[in-house]
């Protein structure tokens, strides 16, 4: 996985609330059995005009242009600045990988569903969560957005903004660690709960 | 200190604790053929094996098709779901992995096929990566939803990763109203609290009302909590849900069966239990449910009217209904039950287990889907309930009425296999999502029980029986 450290970009207003997985990648995508590509279907039913079918060369499709993903000013935004409950629904990691392809390396919300939340993180996205009131002044931004992962600061239109982040994940995120080798670093103990566990819990 | 359900199946699954998260033991992984293909391509990569082979099954089911399946997965149209599932196929060879392949009388939705088997306890931590994974926590287990990269993580060393949820009490106590099902409980609660509110809390079902729920109808109503933000859902184990156990495949028998017994009857929350918020629901205040929106929470009674943006005092919200009432091509302050229909579908982890099929039937005994109805769909949630409806001649009643009558599998509640809506569509479903586009490109998706889909069936339009 890719570190993340410090981030400076232009932001991508996506003004809506209770965006799904659905929304973020249609399910025709998931049957794909690869783990990248999904980028040019990210958000598809609304960047592009037409009816998508897998496999379709996506440069070929007409475009809505006003999708905010389509707009000039916006193009190469690795900052998603959007509404309540971003990621609801499926736990597709198909989302964040559609996300992570398309260049997104931070998305910034009043709240994030669960799931999702969880999955950005296994992918080298940060999730951001701000109250409603800086999401609104993060919505006129103009210009570039910094995002300092260490100090956890968002600094934007000269006014610097803090937010949380669990210590472990950050470690994680700033080192681009593998959680399968450090989980497995924990096997002996694993182990030994399984020997008490099994005979305690006999019939599993 | 008295603890509630979810803080006992916590902390019996601990094996480390770090500052803000534990490392839990995995004792079932479900496995399908959507999110796993990427997981095992990470397991051969790193050159690892899974940690525990017991602890999985795997089940295709999102991809089947529906239809004719005497050939197999190579008679599978759409090439690209036929290497899904031979992708599962070979994994499952590959790694060792016990599955129920696609023409095996057992296979069906992953959340029917567990509980069905035995393959879901009580007391039991089950990860699956398919948010509905909640489901299984009817049974009294700690169950969710997981990405790809903790499907590989739970394969790689049988634990996972969990920081502690808050603790969530949904009480609905009282008897219910005529027609109304689990999934007008779990379609009311969710118009109450919203979509995301149950974000960062573990749900406990508790109440009167609860009690009485069949554990088939327990499970429609923990499958939706994710619908409510909630990755885990819940209710404590009584004798309904022993006597829903005993005897299936995987469950103990004899002494083991005692033993597990005297343990599950442990799984109930704590008298003066701590709970971070309770909801308590009365419920008489539950009709029938129809969801008009492209957000489950966008829901009324089935004799409501569909909402007024211009009556919404929070911007976001009423753009939010501008958003939905454009997509789905409904005006405001309609009623419902006067929108027509194209299609009906019965099926999905929400609604398809035997009880649901009994529901819809007896609705649509002696009568006839509507003129303007193109499909009415009544796809089983594994070949088990086929057979078993089968043997109680509900596959004729459908039959008879007008419907068709297909193959185990998700089917149309994601349109992933050929069973989808067309550009424009108008569906009752007894699916789980009306999210834009879910069923189909362009399509609109209503949510509702078996018993109103049968009836709107009938009717051509929203209506109850």
């Amino acid at each position: 996985m890719e570190k993340f450290t410090t981030l400076v970009s232009i932001a991508a207003p996506l003004d809506r609330a209770n965006i799904d997985t659905d929304a973020i990648i249609p399910k025709q995508f998931l049957k794909s059995i690869k783990r990248s590509g999904f980028g040019p279907n990210l958000f598809d039913e609304w960047r592009y005009l037409d009816a998508s079918e897998v496999g379709m060369d996506n440069s070929k499709r007409p475009i809505n242009k006003d999708f905010v993903l389509n707009k000039a000013e916006y193009q190469g935004a690795k900052i998603l600045i959007t509404r309540e409950n971003f990621g609801c629904g499926s736990s597709r990691e198909h989302a964040p990988w559609a996300l992570e392809d398309y260049g997104f390396k931070a998305i910034i919300a009043p709240s994030f569903a669960d799931i999702f939340y969880n999955n950005c993180f296994k992918n080298g996205i940060l999730p951001i969560v701000q109250n409603n009131d800086i999401m609104d002044e993060l919505f006129l931004v103009n210009g570039d957005i910094t995002i300092d992962l260490e100090a956890q600061t968002i600094l934007a239109n000269n006014k610097e903004y803090s937010f949380e982040v669990d210590a472990e994940r950050k470690r994680r995120l700033m080192n681009g660690l593998d959680d399968i080798a450090l989980t497995l670093q924990h096997s002996d103990e694993i182990k030994s709960f399984e020997n008490t566990y099994f005979k305690k819990y006999s019939w599993l | 200190m008295p603890q509630t359900l979810y803080d006992k199946l916590m902390s019996t699954h601990v094996v480390r604790e770090e500052a803000t998260t534990a490392l839990i033991y995995i004792d079932r992984q479900l496995i399908h053929e959507v999110t796993s293909p990427q997981a095992f391509e990470g397991l051969e990569l790193a050159g690892r094996k899974p940690w525990r082979l017991a602890a999985s099954i795997a089940v295709p089911d999102h991809n089947v098709p529906t239809t004719d399946r005497s050939s197999g997965v190579s008679g599978i149209e759409d090439p690209i779901s036929k290497l899904q599932i031979e992708t599962l196929d070979s994994n499952c060879e590959k790694f060792g992995i016990n599955e129920i392949q696609m023409n095996d009388i057992r296979q069906g939705i992953v959340h029917v096929v567990g509980p069905e088997q035995g393959a879901t306890l009580p007391g039991m931590s089950i990860v699956c990566g398919d948010s509905h994974t909640s489901t299984h926590g009817a049974l009294g287990a700690l169950a969710f939803g997981i990405g790809t990269s903790e499907v590989e993580h739970v394969l790689a060393t049988g634990c996972l990763w969990q920081s502690k949820s808050k603790n969530l009490k949904i009480e609905v106590n009282g008897d219910l109203n005529k027609y109304v099902s689990a999934k007008d409980i779990a379609l009311y609660i969710i118009g109450q609290i919203g979509t995301a509110g149950g974000t960062g809390f573990a749900i406990e079902f508790a109440g009167t009302s609860i009690q009485k729920l069949s554990v088939e109808g327990r499970m429609t109503l923990c499958n939706m909590a994710i619908e409510a933000g909630a990755r885990v859902g819940m209710v404590a184990v009584d004798d309904k849900t022993l006597e829903y156990v005993k005897g299936r495949p995987m469950a103990p028998t004899g002494n083991e069966w005692d033993k597990a017994v005297e343990y599950w009857k442990s799984l109930h929350s704590d008298k003066d239990a701590h709970f971070d918020q309770i909801v308590s629901i009365d419920a008489k205040d539950i009709k029938p449910q129809v969801t008009w929106g492209t957000s489950p929470e966008m829901v009324v009674a089935v004799d409501g009217l569909i909402p007024d943006p211009t009556k919404e005092s929070d911007p976001v919200k009423a753009q939010s209904i501008k958003n939905a009432l454009n997509y789905i091509h409904l005006e405001a302050n309609i009623p419902i039950n006067t929108v027509s229909i194209d299609k009906v579908f019965i099926g999905s982890c929400t609604n398809s287990r035997i009880e649901d099929l009994r529901a819809a039937a007896d609705v649509a005994k002696g009568k006839h889907i509507a003129d303007n109805i193109k499909l009415a769909l009544v796809v089983p949630g594994s070949g088990l309930i086929k057979a078993q409806a089968e043997k109680e001649g509900l596959d004729k009643i459908f039959t008879e009425a007008g419907f068709e009558w297909r193959e185990a599998g998700c089917s149309m509640c994601l349109a992933m296999n050929a069973d989808k809506l067309e550009v424009g569509e108008r569906c009752a479903s007894t699916s789980n999502r009306n999210f834009e586009g879910r069923q189909g490109q362009g399509s609109f998706t209503h949510l509702v029980s078996p018993e109103i889909a049968a009836a709107s069936a009938i009717a051509g339009h929203f209506a109850q029986p």
